[in-house]
């Protein structure tokens, strides 16, 4: 009986790095094989991706009409973002609410294209709100109206959100 | 052991980096929205939003004037990062090699070499990854000196050079990031370069090391087992036992441990003390191997303290849940074979999270993934399911993309026959429109050369007014119309009409450069209204163009792009069926293998439980007859 135990005992420390040998006999070179086929698939759908993002945008965006609207964070904010809104000439366009995921991609510098569509040339307003909690658990929550000009090429609007007690705007517009 | 220590600190890298560049402020926004998807783990979004905006920063004509420019070699980076995340070992590593031959500084180069040697590392080219860390020269970026050196070490573990790797690993002892991962990684290397008593000095104190870098508890926890388990194969028990009790009891390691401690103190003849860890893992969930065991183990620890009825007691408890885990072990591989295990893998709320794989835990008890966890512990079924989930998002991806090219068809033929009809009326006004704008334009070119031409050498009477030009012209017909008379009547009316002349020109000439003056002034309100209607002309040309290609010029790509989504959903679809069979495969295998142990169990336990009946039995006759 101790020599059977014992046997058991060394192939438990094995599975320390242990991966089953017969499986891997099985199926080592197939899983090789299928892998390099996965990478490459992975590379051609990349590829239509690209193409009909294109196509998307040709079609859906024109550059004449073209509008998008990126929200970011400011640099070490800790506001916990909840949602944003967004009024083009009195018009809601973006209606967004954000998962606990991608407000840590926010805060890890991430930028969010929140809208994408097509306005005329010449000047617009947008009014923006953004809704939170600062770090102390308060709510927050604040509203801006921008005037933008639209030209002929498609036109980049980057706001950056920043909560109470940072010391800077809460909404800032910046141009691309 | 090794290999797994190092690609902890790799997958920690990649994260720390995509932070790194959006610290510095971006200014770049897509290259900002492919971190977005980054962090989430999105990388086939991420990898789509990158690429793109480096093909078009490559192909303008000043790409110094674009807002990726002060980013693009931490956008490159990126690349390498997202497609080695993404799983796209053979593709990464092109866009670092670029930054590496391309002409920037030392301190980008070494960057560049670093993660190019980090690639090959993890595509098991060891020789190509040295070669590339052999490229490090000059400055070298602080945050990444420590990574560098441990790579090293790593190549060299991977290749036998267990004494330049255990020389390098000696000057990470201290490091801020690395020292727990050093620090074991230096006692692996001692043990592989045969020095087993320094080997065990060094993961005795990787397993005491008190750094709070992330993961440290994992490797203290990793070193205080290995530690354990060779101390346990030297027969060295109590030592053994210190170490194993230094594992964390929440931790993954920790049943591995409690098994290993009760075997320690078992052949240390302590069968007292080996119960206890044995007992606490006997409780623990029965699907795991080392739980079976000591299930198994704890009876025959309370056997050999004579306690025999207790011992038949687990025993006959151990036979319940070994005969129970055969029946799942039964379904389940049942259920595999039944096709529902790839069923519920791709279950919509499981792939909803980035830890997808900590959300199996939570799946309802069913047939199918009872042993998921478990055989998630096996790289090559972890490596065929992550590639099973990706070719299942990438079958979703082009269905709902194949799904939309009639959405668009749709779209292009409305627009076409919204559009059609009014195009001609639209450019015959447009092309009666063009010929006046060119008549004006023609005009405004003839006034502006006249106005030069004034400038250079005044001509008083082009600036004379109509009236004055009306009576200029009275004038000169009067003067005709008298002719050669001579009459005293022609004289006067002849030197009238000169006098007349005199005034004319007395007046066209004082008054040249005011008009002169005034006619600038009207010229440039003249260009104000022409940039007027040219900007109207181009916008409307836009408009007009807009129009056109809202409709026209969609067809062959579309036919093309339709071509390539259902050549490739075909693709991925045969991928799917041969990995999905492969990973059942795998699956059955490693279950099958546990049925065949657990059997094993089984009949031992059946043989303990029958000897410690006679045992027990024997014992109360020989007290009765006492």
């Amino acid at each position: 009986m101790p020599k059977l135990i014992r046997v058991v005992l060394v192939i438990s420390i094995g599975v320390f790095c242990w991966s089953p040998g017969w499986a891997q006999e099985l199926s080592g070179e197939e899983m090789r094989s299928l892998d390099g086929q996965v990478q490459e698939i992975k590379s051609d759908v990349l590829g239509i991706a690209a193409e009909l993002s294109t196509l998307e945008e040709r079609l859906l965006y024109p550059s004449n009409t073209q509008l998008a609207v990126f929200v970011s964070l400011a640099s070490g904010e800790t506001l916990r973002l909840d949602a944003v809104r967004i009024q083009i000439d009195g018009e809601a366009v973006a209606h967004y609410i954000y998962s606990f995921k991608e407000l840590e991609a926010l805060q890890d510098g991430g930028v969010q294209r929140i809208y994408t569509g097509n306005v005329t040339t010449g000047m617009h307003e947008m009014t923006v709100s953004v809704a939170g909690k600062s770090q102390s658990g308060s709510d927050f929550s604040e509203t801006e109206s921008f005037s933008f000009n639209k030209g002929i090429d498609p036109r980049l609007i980057g706001l950056t959100v920043a909560g109470p007690g940072s010391g800077q705007a809460a909404i800032q517009l910046g141009e691309w | 052991m090794i290999r797994a220590a190092s690609a902890l600190v790799a997958f920690s890298f990649v994260i720390s980096f995509s932070a790194d560049a959006a610290e510095d402020g971006l200014s770049d926004l897509y290259f900002g929205e492919a971190l977005f998807y980054a962090n989430q783990s999105q990388f086939f979004e991420a990898l789509e939003r990158l690429d793109a905006e480096l093909g078009q920063y490559y192909g303008l004509d000043e790409p110094a004037l674009d807002t990726l420019h002060i980013h693009v070699g931490d956008a490159e980076f990126s690349v390498g990062d997202f497609e080695l995340s993404y799983r796209m070992h053979h593709r990464a590593g092109r866009a670092i090699t670029a930054v590496l031959e391309g002409d920037v500084e030392d301190i980008v180069r070494n960057e560049a070499a670093f993660r190019l040697a980090r690639i090959h590392f993890q595509k098991d080219q060891l020789d190509d990854a040295l070669n590339a860390l052999g490229r490090i020269e000059g400055d070298v970026p602080d945050e990444i000196e420590d990574d560098v050196e441990f790579l090293r070490a790593n190549i060299y573990l991977a290749t036998d050079r267990s004494e330049e790797a255990a020389e390098v690993l000696r000057g990470l002892q201290g490091s801020d990031t690395l020292e727990s991962f050093a620090a074991y990684n230096l006692g692996i290397a001692m043990l592989q370069g045969g020095h087993e008593a320094d080997a065990l000095q060094q993961l005795d104190r990787a397993g005491q090391l008190g750094t709070a870098e992330p993961g440290a508890p994992s490797i203290r926890d990793k070193s205080n087992l290995v530690l354990g388990t060779l101390l346990l194969e030297s027969d060295r028990y109590t030592d053994a036992i210190r170490s194993l009790d230094r594992v964390r009891l929440e931790g993954p390691l920790s049943n591995q441990a409690l098994l290993s401690a009760g075997w320690a103190a078992f052949y240390a003849e302590n069968f007292e003390r080996a119960i206890v860890p044995w007992s606490i893992l006997a409780e623990r969930d029965s699907t795991d191997p080392s739980v079976q065991e000591a299930m198994l183990a704890l009876p025959y620890a309370y056997g050999q303290l004579s306690i025999h009825g207790r011992s038949a007691v687990l025993y006959g408890q151990a036979l319940d849940a070994f005969s129970e885990e055969l029946r799942k072990l039964d379904a389940s591989i049942g259920s595999i074979r039944e096709g529902k295990f790839l069923q519920a893998l791709i279950r919509e709320e499981i792939r909803q999270n980035k830890d997808w794989v900590i959300q199996l835990r939570s799946l309802p008890e069913t047939p199918e993934t009872y042993y998921l966890m478990e055989l998630l512990a096996s790289h090559d079924f972890h490596t065929s399911l992550q590639n099973y989930l990706d070719l299942e998002d990438l079958r979703a991806k082009l269905q709902s993309w194949q799904s939309s090219f009639d959405a668009f068809e749709d779209m292009i033929e409305i627009r076409k026959q919204y559009y059609e009809p009014l195009l001609p009326d639209i450019d015959q006004q447009f092309r009666e429109l063009d010929s006046r704008i060119r008549l004006r334009q023609e005009q405004h070119t003839l006034l502006e050369q006249r106005m030069q031409s004034l400038l250079i050498a005044p001509r008083p009477e082009f600036l004379a007014t109509m009236e004055e030009r009306r009576i200029n012209e009275q004038l000169n017909r009067i003067e005709q119309s008298l002719g050669d008379d001579s009459s005293p009547q022609a004289v006067a009316l002849r030197e009238r009409a000169r006098r007349l002349q005199g005034l004319l020109t007395w007046t066209v000439t004082t008054a040249y450069h005011d008009r002169l003056t005034e006619f600038g002034k009207h010229l440039n309100e003249l260009q104000s209204a022409m940039d007027v209607m040219t900007a109207q002309y181009e916008s409307f040309v836009r408009v007009r163009q807009a129009a056109v290609h809202s409709y026209e010029g969609y067809e062959i790509p579309i036919r093309r792009l339709r071509t390539r989504v259902s050549e490739a959903s075909a693709k991925v679809g045969l991928l799917m069926a041969r990995q999905g069979r492969l990973l059942e495969l795998v699956a059955i295998s490693e279950l099958v293998a546990r049925r065949d142990r657990l059997e094993n169990y089984q009949n031992q336990a059946r043989y303990a439980l029958a000897d410690s009946y006679d045992r027990a039995t024997a014992a109360q006759t020989s007290r009765v007859q006492e």
